[in-house]
């Protein structure tokens, strides 16, 4: 795929059992890459969005959003423009402590990234980190040299800028 | 307000629905809804004697008739059994409605079954959900009508396709209070059926400057019904109208302007012309592979106009100039009064020699007196035999693609065949669900000995339901199309194509109450077809013909359509 790149789309789906079957099934079927999808509530309690990163090029993208918007339980979609977005991802990492010295170091990124420390024991922390992915990749690059035990990003999600939302009227 | 059964409400809302017929085999987990057909309903059930044979049957009806139609299967292999049907009205946008029993979800005598692996549990539901355009399943009374009607509502409107229906048994059999509406609950739903006016313009500017214009009608346009408005465009652009396999019966085929199929195995004038065309007009036509062939050269001089229902469609397999999301009928109807405005009444005089040209030269029929039974002389002569309005489906293979060179569709919905799946055992159901559908018409299949083979109980569903079609068995005892791949492509190296000891295909038929007769020579085939159209019920004829017999020319894997070739 040339041009292919990370593209965030966003779509408002029915609140209802085997929606994100029906989506995550059309990825697989029309062999579209899932890079990331989150889930969640939306201002309407009988609509969820649901975010999903792909890696596609434009006549790919063209297909994922008009075979999303067929789906029935799809009430709107859109991609959203890389230019005016504003994406936002958690991750939990669980970092080896092995001396205080290396403790201390590790609160100090903690502090310049905005993380949080949100667990403590004696051989390791619990780090909550929330930010764009690329902030996120630079964090747990510094992190590899004290050693990452576990890690959960929760994937990204997002919203366009401005007063515009995804058009759920037609 | 009133209290009934679900099964009970799953039939009146059919009702609502105008449904007559119904093609299904029961089983345990739909038994309530078999008994609340008992009696009190004016809805026909016709007994299947394999699911497949059902959902097939109900596709046949929906195609010939247009309205939709409707089968039912029992819960586990009744609901499996109806997948590949259901695939098949999938890929062909026919609206056909899927009713499937369930194990109980929950219920006072019954303990909660789904999800547990219960006895004839699958999950229809998970299993459907890529081959369908939505599917249901109802938790509880109250959401049947509701759940029939938007069933109903998608399977028909915008690009039709299935839609399944899959009812617990707990629910069907519980009692309620029910409120008949005409509510369709589908907010992420709304098709386009009015064309973009920009668009329009757009595409008025190519069409208007073109010289060399070709139309290509697909599906779509029968399932709008746009025939008229499509021999309207043709005579404002005099530009010739080739189909897709799909759209065969769309426009008349032996109108002068009529250039036949394209793809494939398409006519090589429509092929030809294709090529040489500088604009083209394709409605209802999703551009499938067996149709373009190698897509670079598929029209590779022409600006391309792309009209089509389903958004998803457009810039799929084929880069368009200008695509419009429309309904067919309608798009044709505004784009011929912005266009009658443009175009200048100056006569494509080379165009039109050139049609004339190619279709003298390219075409496949003969007009010599047929002596030995080829399928191109006996679908040439079947012609001449039916009425116009007769109804054909065929089976998927050699007789298909015959069929689709030799046998001209003259009217629309008159030509029923497995087009996107490729269905083996679609033909005969098929030709039984349009009988019904059209009981005064003459109907008939056209088959390959080992695609009958696959669907042939439904014999017994024909003579039971008294249900007559003429089934025509091009028998060649080889499974022709694969055999002929095998003799083109892999150097005669055949492989599991010799269908060896198949059965007499005359006793086969006696042995059901139909009737079964042979043919060796054109005038008895002749006789045949003549008897089996007067006949009160089904005809079998066994037509001997040659094993090696091709369909030609055809275009190589990988090939343009120019890169038609008749040897190899």
């Amino acid at each position: 795929m040339e041009n292919a790149k990370t593209r965030v789309v966003s779509a408002i789906v029915e609140n209802k059992p085997g929606v994100l079957h029906s989506v995550a099934n059309l990825f697989r079927r029309r062999n579209f890459n899932i890079e990331s999808i989150t889930v969640g509530a939306t201002e309407d309690k009988e609509l969820s969005r649901i975010t999903i990163t792909v890696n596609a090029d434009e006549k790919t993208l063209d297909q994922v959003v008009k075979q999303l918007d067929k789906l029935v339980d799809v009430v709107g979609v859109t991609e959203l423009d890389p230019n005016s977005i504003v994406t936002r991802e958690l991750a939990l990492v669980k970092i080896n402590v092995p001396s205080s010295k290396e403790r201390s170091d590790i609160i100090n990124c903690v502090q310049v990234f905005r993380g949080r420390i949100v667990d403590v024991s004696p051989e390791s922390l619990i780090v909550e980190i929330t930010g764009t992915p690329d902030k996120i990749d630079a964090f747990l690059n510094l992190m590899k040299m004290f050693g990452i035990i576990e890690l959960a990003r929760t994937g990204i999600t997002a919203l366009a800028r401005g007063a515009r939302g995804v058009n759920i009227d037609d | 307000m009133t209290k009934t059964t679900g099964a009970k409400a799953l039939i009146e809302s059919l009702e609502h629905q105008k449904v007559d017929t119904i093609f299904g085999i029961l089983g345990g987990a739909i038994l309530p809804v078999y008994d609340a057909l008992c009696g009190n309903t004016n809805i026909r059930h016709i007994l299947a004697r394999h699911e497949q044979g059902a959902v097939h049957a109900a596709e046949g009806y929906a195609r010939a008739s247009g309205r939709p139609g409707v089968c039912m299967a029992t819960s586990g292999p009744g609901a499996t059994n109806l997948v590949t049907g259901i695939a098949n009205a999938y890929m062909d946008s026919s609206p056909v409605i899927a009713l499937t029993g369930q194990v109980p979800s929950t219920g006072v005598n019954t303990s909660y079954m789904i999800g547990r692996d219960a006895f004839q549990e699958a999950d229809i539901i998970g299993i459907t959900t890529p081959i369908t355009k939505a599917n249901y399943q109802p938790r509880s009374v109250a959401e049947i009508p509701t759940t029939v009607n938007t069933a109903f509502y998608i399977a028909t409107t915008g690009r039709p396709g299935p839609v399944l229906i899959d009812l617990p048994k707990n629910v069907q059999a519980e009692v309620a209070e029910v409120e008949y509406t005409t509510q369709v609950v589908a907010r992420g739903y709304n098709p386009t059926v009015d064309p973009d006016l920009a668009q329009v313009a757009a595409a008025v500017e190519i069409l208007a400057d073109a010289e060399r214009p070709i139309i290509l009608a697909g599906g779509g346009t029968i399932i709008a019904g746009a025939s008229d408005e499509l021999a309207q465009m043709s005579e404002l652009l005099m530009a010739p109208i080739a189909t897709t396999f799909m759209g065969k019966g769309a426009f008349p085929e032996n109108y002068p302007y009529s250039v036949g199929c394209i793809g494939m195995h398409g006519n090589p004038a429509a092929n030809r012309l294709m090529s040489e065309s500088d604009a083209l007009l394709a409605i209802g036509t999703r551009f499938s592979d067996r149709a373009t062939a190698n897509t670079d050269s598929f029209c590779p001089n022409a600006k391309k106009i792309h009209v089509d229902a389903d958004p998803a469609e457009i810039g799929k397999n084929i880069d368009v100039d200008i695509p419009i999301v429309g309904d067919a009928k309608i798009t044709l109807r505004v784009l011929h009064a912005a266009l009658s405005q443009k175009l200048s009444k100056k006569e494509k005089t080379e165009w039109k020699k050139r049609v004339r040209e190619v279709k003298e030269k390219l075409s496949p029929l003969t007009n010599e007196v047929p002596k030995n039974v080829t399928p191109k002389a006996l679908l040439t002569e079947l012609r001449k035999l039916l009425p116009n309005d007769a109804i054909v489906t065929t089976e998927v293979g050699q007789n298909q693609m015959w069929s689709a060179l030799y046998f001209k569709a003259l009217k629309p919905r008159t030509f029923i065949s497995s087009g996107g799946l490729g269905t083996m055992g679609f033909g005969f159901p098929a030709s039984l669900g349009a009988k019904v559908a059209c009981p005064d018409r003459a109907v008939v299949d056209i088959a390959g000995d080992g695609s009958f083979l696959m669907t042939e109980n439904m014999l017994a569903t024909s003579i039971t339901e008294d249900i007559p079609v003429t089934v025509i068995v091009l028998n060649n005892s080889v499974l022709g199309m694969v055999a002929q791949w095998q003799r083109m492509l892999y150097k005669r190296r055949y492989m599991a194509v010799n269908l060896g000891k198949s059965p007499d295909f005359v006793k086969l038929a006696q042995s059901y109450g139909a009737e079964g007769t042979r043919a060796g020579s054109i005038p008895e085939f002749q006789a045949a077809i003549k008897k089996a159209l007067k006949s009160k019920v089904t005809t079998v004829i066994d037509v001997p013909i040659g094993s090696e017999e091709d369909v030609v020319p055809f275009v190589p894997p990988g090939c343009g359509l120019p890169q038609q070739r008749g040897d190899y």
